[in-house]
């Protein structure tokens, strides 16, 4: 069982204790654990269990690439599942539970997978849930949803109460991986003067070098790294970020950061989490390298951890995995873990060396400490469950035949190491195999490249292949010197740091131990441990014909879990290679995308949260809107008024009273979110011919000409009306969505097309207010407030007129879109409210009743007045709208001719605009089709119909509706079925004109 | 997330300041045209694996329409210019051949 030691722990605090539960048990550690290392400290070796087997599991390594130990964190609005427990600080309260197990983590009812393994391989689940067909939705989907997913969501009603924001950052060299090759290429890169950040995912320096030894200019690794640190602390051009992750690389030099500021401290004031987004000219990658597993039966067993972790675990946090631990390896480097578990006075019965040979200066060291070394060994299978009792010991070379049983509660494997190359691979970095490591690592003539087309990250250290310190500090020194003068910079002279380690033995492949294990030996031998994927399963995947990495990975899961196959990927690859009969280079890896541990939804989001999700638009007119008990409705980026109910009145009744007052008196609305752009120069009338499908160029100054706007592929996309306020001005009104977009549609053409044509635009949305007064007593308001003279015969229909209307600058344009006698009043922004105010006042004496959004929309139809976005949706041309009067017949050319000239757009087939009229008098369901005979090749009802529009009238006193029907117009009269959202319902509807009422105009015309 | 150089403003921009427009040097085809010519510029795009030349506007700085080179496989960027034009500009197409003798020669370049 593993232990705290009572002495040792580099990284933990000793004096001080915090408390923590798992599963609910108050367990204890000490300030600088990990919530991992406090468990082994407090004898947890059975932390989870496994996705697809339910096999009980422990901590295996110390870092971002632990598979096991994932628990869940904290609880309610602040719970977070797959939280891995090797790179969560502890501090105390700290709250986590063990994940994929019921009802506990130590009787597991799943665990009857487990026996039940045999019949469960690769690809089960396609197999098994193809057939019956019938099954899938009640049967197999459920049940997969069920068993889907480690741990569980955060429940529906949580709200996360923490912030997270984003940072921006632009620097010369991102050096990621704070490592000694970080810090190396960070201080040789900083001489030179540029700009540095030094980003490292964990809570502090130095990486692996303390743990692994050595000296560094004679010095221990400790020290230099503290005399470095001190170095690039007194480098104003240099930054320097713990618990910041190079989380993803992407196109010119874009890194995303993921930062956890309170993770380890929740108390701590600010945000939680970071997303930093680096814009670099060079990226160093030092970002190290990960010790890959052996694959033996029992692998994954709790007590067998990577031996590197478990010499982090006694160096680091002073934790033994076990009394007695047995190392098995292919390479010198585990050595060194059973020289620190010797040290720490423990035992170490056996290192199990698979190579024939055995390995060089530290298995000298071992041997000469008493360590038994076995040679040409390996570990053929683990007996014990829950808790390791020995391990069987056969020949490398063999079958599996065991030779001895060794006793033991812990075993230390290691497979070799592999560059961690993923930042590199992010954005099309290459790799090339290193047959002598047997890894693959960045290729620096296939490196990522910027926007200048040459190599823009360069990989360091460990990161690069190299394995002892003295050529991880060269390669770091010569990235950092090369960074420095790709950027024009001036590295110093200094040379890289002399380091001292023993001489290492080349390391022997071994991707199944023994070689030449049985199925059931390898039906047992993991090799992703998060997804529960065996040597057997690649195996499998390979004689089912599964050749294409990509494909095997997707058939057998291997590396899709949330690890994403850090430990498992190389292992996996090189079984498969083997399988195929195929060199490892040519099977090749799978794609490595961002980011390298997953990054919190919270971080992605930043600030854009509740109020500052997207910004809101508001009128001048919005504080009277909300005082007056507006109901909102969003329009674009807008808040309109839907109506303003009064005490007692619903929606339905205010929208009734509001059309009633407007058509019986006076009506005001707000009208300012309508787009007002400005089109000027000597060619605007020119200009303005090709936008509109109407000539615009003969419009007299003073007046005003409803316009249609399409795209050059024919369909409507805005109508409004313009004004021309002199021969070379005229002013574009457009929809309330479509401002932004028709005045970007204007400088495309202007900018593009037409660049030599004499015309400027701006757009003035929000530089003027404009308020709508409707109503047969709209005349004698504005009579009343005076200074404009708004006679019939001054400022008819279509005219406007400037001037000042109750002492505030004005434009009045008469114009109607509800039938009604209306005006509106243009006027700056600024003296919107004082205006409106005025004419609320002396509008009071023919009850002035302000209306909303939907008022406008009812009253529009009533007239039979199309809508963007209602009778319009990309596919519709105005022709179809019965807008021919709207469309010049004069004009050679203007956007959208052409394309409205092709046979579909001239079809007599066309679906076109008519008025509808429940015979029974209701209100058609808005988007409903009218059905005809038969049924299309899905089994659908064939329409010939659908309705865009559909109101109760108020002033009519039954529903009305528009809608688009197949020959429409031609068809007066006819009855047509439509069908109710319930898909069964019927109800009929005859087609009759669009405009329903006051067809002469003869309340507009007075 | 490119970075592009606007020629207007000499800004170099992030891909979040621009807007993309697609293809770049298409000339219009008006009422007189046939249907197929019509279809050619409305809907025929090329989709080169090397050297395009594409539109982007700098909508969230000056506003103004411009050029980009870029290599569609790498991202390399050949250098930006102004929209007011019909084809690359020849400083344009020397850089590119400068850098990409494998590149067949774009009917345009």
């Amino acid at each position: 069982m593993s232990t705290r030691l009572a002495t040792g722990g580099r990284l933990i605090d000793r004096s001080r204790q915090v408390s923590f539960t798992f599963d609910g048990t108050t367990l204890r550690g000490h300030p600088g654990d990990t919530l991992a290392s406090a468990l082994l400290a407090s004898g947890r070796t059975l932390v989870g269990r496994s996705f697809k087997y339910h096999r009980p599991r422990g901590v295996i390594a110390s870092g971002a690439e632990e598979p096991n130990a994932l628990v869940g964190l904290g609880q309610g609005d602040r719970f977070e599942p797959n939280a891995r427990a090797t790179t969560t600080e502890l501090f105390d309260g700290l709250q986590a539970a063990s994940q994929n197990c019921w009802p506990s983590l130590d009787y597991d009812v799943g665990a009857v997978n487990a026996a039940l393994s045999r019949f469960l391989p690769a690809g089960f689940y396609y197999k098994m849930f193809i057939h019956p067909r019938a099954f899938w939705k009640h049967v197999y989907e459920p049940f997969i949803r069920h068993s889907a997913g480690l741990g569980r969501a955060p429940a529906v009603e949580a709200r996360d109460p923490d912030r997270y924001e984003h940072f921006h950052h632009h620097t010369d060299v991102l050096v990621v991986g704070g490592g000694v090759a970080g810090l190396q290429a960070a201080k040789t890169a900083g001489e030179s003067g540029l700009r540095v950040l030094l980003v490292e995912q964990t809570g502090h320096w130095g990486g692996r070098a303390p743990v692994d030894g050595g000296t560094i200019d004679g010095k221990t690794p400790e020290d230099w790294i503290g005399d470095t640190l001190q170095a690039l602390d007194n480098m104003p051009n240099v930054t320097l970020r713990l618990r910041l992750q190079g989380a993803g690389l992407y196109d010119h030099g874009y890194v995303l950061g993921y930062e956890r500021l309170a993770d380890h401290a929740p108390d701590a004031p600010g945000p939680r989490h970071r997303l930093w987004r680096i814009r670099a000219g060079r990226i160093v990658t030092a970002t190290g390298a990960i010790e890959r597993p052996l694959p033996f039966a029992g692998n994954d067993r709790p007590g067998v951890m990577l031996a590197s972790a478990v010499r982090d675990y006694i160096v680091n946090w002073g934790v033994s995995a076990g009394d007695r631990l047995v190392v098995v390896t292919n390479n010198d480097d585990a050595y060194r873990t059973a020289l620190a578990h010797h040290r720490a006075g423990l035992t170490v019965p056996a290192v199990l060396d698979a190579r024939p040979e055995g390995g060089g200066a530290l298995m000298a060291e071992a041997q000469a400490a008493g360590i038994r070394v076995l040679t040409g060994r390996g570990i053929a299978q683990v007996n014990g469950t829950r808790a390791l009792t020995g391990v069987e010991i056969c020949a490398q070379a063999g079958e599996g035949t065991p030779l001895e049983t060794i006793a033991c509660d812990a075993v230390a494997m290691s497979g070799g190491w592999s560059p961690v190359v993923h930042l590199w691979s992010h954005c099309g970095g290459k790799l090339v195999w290193d047959e002598a490591a047997a890894a693959f690592r960045p290729d620096p003539d296939r490196a990522p490249i910027g926007q200048d087309g040459a190599s823009n990250v360069i990989a360091a250290g460990a990161a690069n292949g190299q394995g002892d310190l003295s050529s991880i500090l060269k390669d770091a020194e010569k990235a950092g010197k090369t960074a420095a003068r790709d950027l024009g910079g001036t590295p110093s002279d200094a040379s890289a740091p002399d380091a001292e380690q023993p001489a290492e033995a080349p390391l022997a492949p071994v991707w199944m131990m023994p070689q030449g294990a049985p199925h059931a030996l390898r039906a047992k031998a993991f090799l992703d441990f998060q997804n529960d994927v065996k040597v057997s399963d690649v195996h499998l995947a390979a004689q089912e014909g599964f050749e294409s990495v990509e494909h095997t990975k997707r058939y057998t899961t291997l590396g899709m879990a949330t690890d994403q196959g850090k430990m498992s990927n190389i292992n996996g690859l090189a079984v498969l290679s083997r399988a195929l009969n195929a060199p490892i280079p040519q099977v090749g890896t799978t794609t490595f995308r961002p980011p390298y541990t997953p990054v919190s939804m919270g971080a992605i989001a930043g600030e854009a949260r509740g109020p500052l999700f997207q910004p809101i638009r508001r009128t001048p007119l919005h504080d009277w809107h909300e005082t007056h008990g507006a109901k909102w409705e969003p329009v674009g980026q807008w808040r309109r008024p839907y109506c303003y109910p009064r005490a007692g009145e619903d929606k339905h009744a205010a929208v009734a009273r509001e059309i009633d007052a407007t058509r019986g008196s006076l009506g005001l609305l707000d009208a300012s979110t309508l787009g007002k752009i400005v089109v000027k120069g000597p060619d605007a009338g020119r200009f303005l011919d090709m936008l509109y499908t109407n000539m615009m160029s003969t419009l007299k100054p003073g007046r005003c000409r409803y316009g249609l706007m399409c795209s050059e592929n024919g369909f409507l996309i805005d109508d409004g009306v313009v004004a021309r306020l002199d021969d070379d001005t005229f002013l574009c009104h457009t929809t309330t969505g479509g401002a932004d977009r028709i005045h970007a549609h204007m400088e495309d053409w202007l900018q593009t097309e037409w660049w030599d044509w004499k015309v400027y635009t701006a757009n003035l949305t929000e530089q003027f207010a404009q308020i709508a007064v409707v109503g047969p007593n709209a005349r004698k308001l504005l009579e009343k407030l005076g200074g404009i003279d708004v006679s019939a015969e001054t400022l008819p229909f279509m005219a406007f007129a400037e001037g000042q209307l109750a002492g505030h600058p004005v434009r009045v344009f008469r114009i109607s879109f509800s039938g009604e006698l209306s005006y509106e009043i243009a006027v700056p922004a600024g003296q919107a409210r004082a205006l409106w105010d005025r004419i609320v006042d002396a509008g009071a004496e023919w009850q002035i009743t302000p209306y909303g959004t939907e008022a406008l929309h009812v009253m529009r139809a009533e007239k039979g007045f199309i809508m963007i976005g209602d009778e319009t949706d990309g596919t519709v041309i105005p022709q179809d709208l019965g807008l021919d009067w709207a469309i010049s017949k004069k004009k050679d050319d203007y956007l959208g001719k052409r394309a409205q000239a092709r046979s579909h757009m001239t079809d007599p087939d066309r679906w076109k605009l008519v008025g509808l009229k429940t015979l029974d008098g209701s209100v058609l369901p808005d988007g409903a089709y009218a059905v005809t005979e038969g049924t299309n090749v899905n089994g659908q009802r064939n329409t010939e119909g659908r309705v865009t529009s559909s109101y109760h009238s108020p002033t009519l006193g039954h529903g009305i509706a528009m809608g688009l029907a197949h020959r429409g117009p031609e068809r007066m009269g006819e009855v047509l079925t439509f069908m109710r959202d319930d898909g069964k319902t019927a109800i009929e509807a005859r087609i009759v004109d669009p405009v329903f009422f006051d067809p002469e105009g003869a309340k507009q015309n007075v | 997330m490119l970075i592009l150089t606007c020629p207007c403003c000499g800004v170099a921009a992030d891909e979040i300041e621009l807007a993309p427009g697609g293809q770049a040097h298409i000339a219009r085809r008006g009422p007189d045209s046939t249907d197929a010519a019509f279809e050619e510029y409305l809907f025929l795009r090329d989709n080169p694996r090397g050297v395009h030349f594409e539109r982007w506007r700098h909508a969230m700085g000056c506003g103004k329409w411009f050029h980009a080179a870029r290599c569609t496989a790498t991202n390399e960027v050949f250098g930006t210019y102004p929209a007011q034009t019909t084809e690359p500009p020849q400083e344009i197409r020397d850089r590119i051949a400068e850098r990409r003798t494998d590149q067949p020669k774009d009917s345009r370049a």
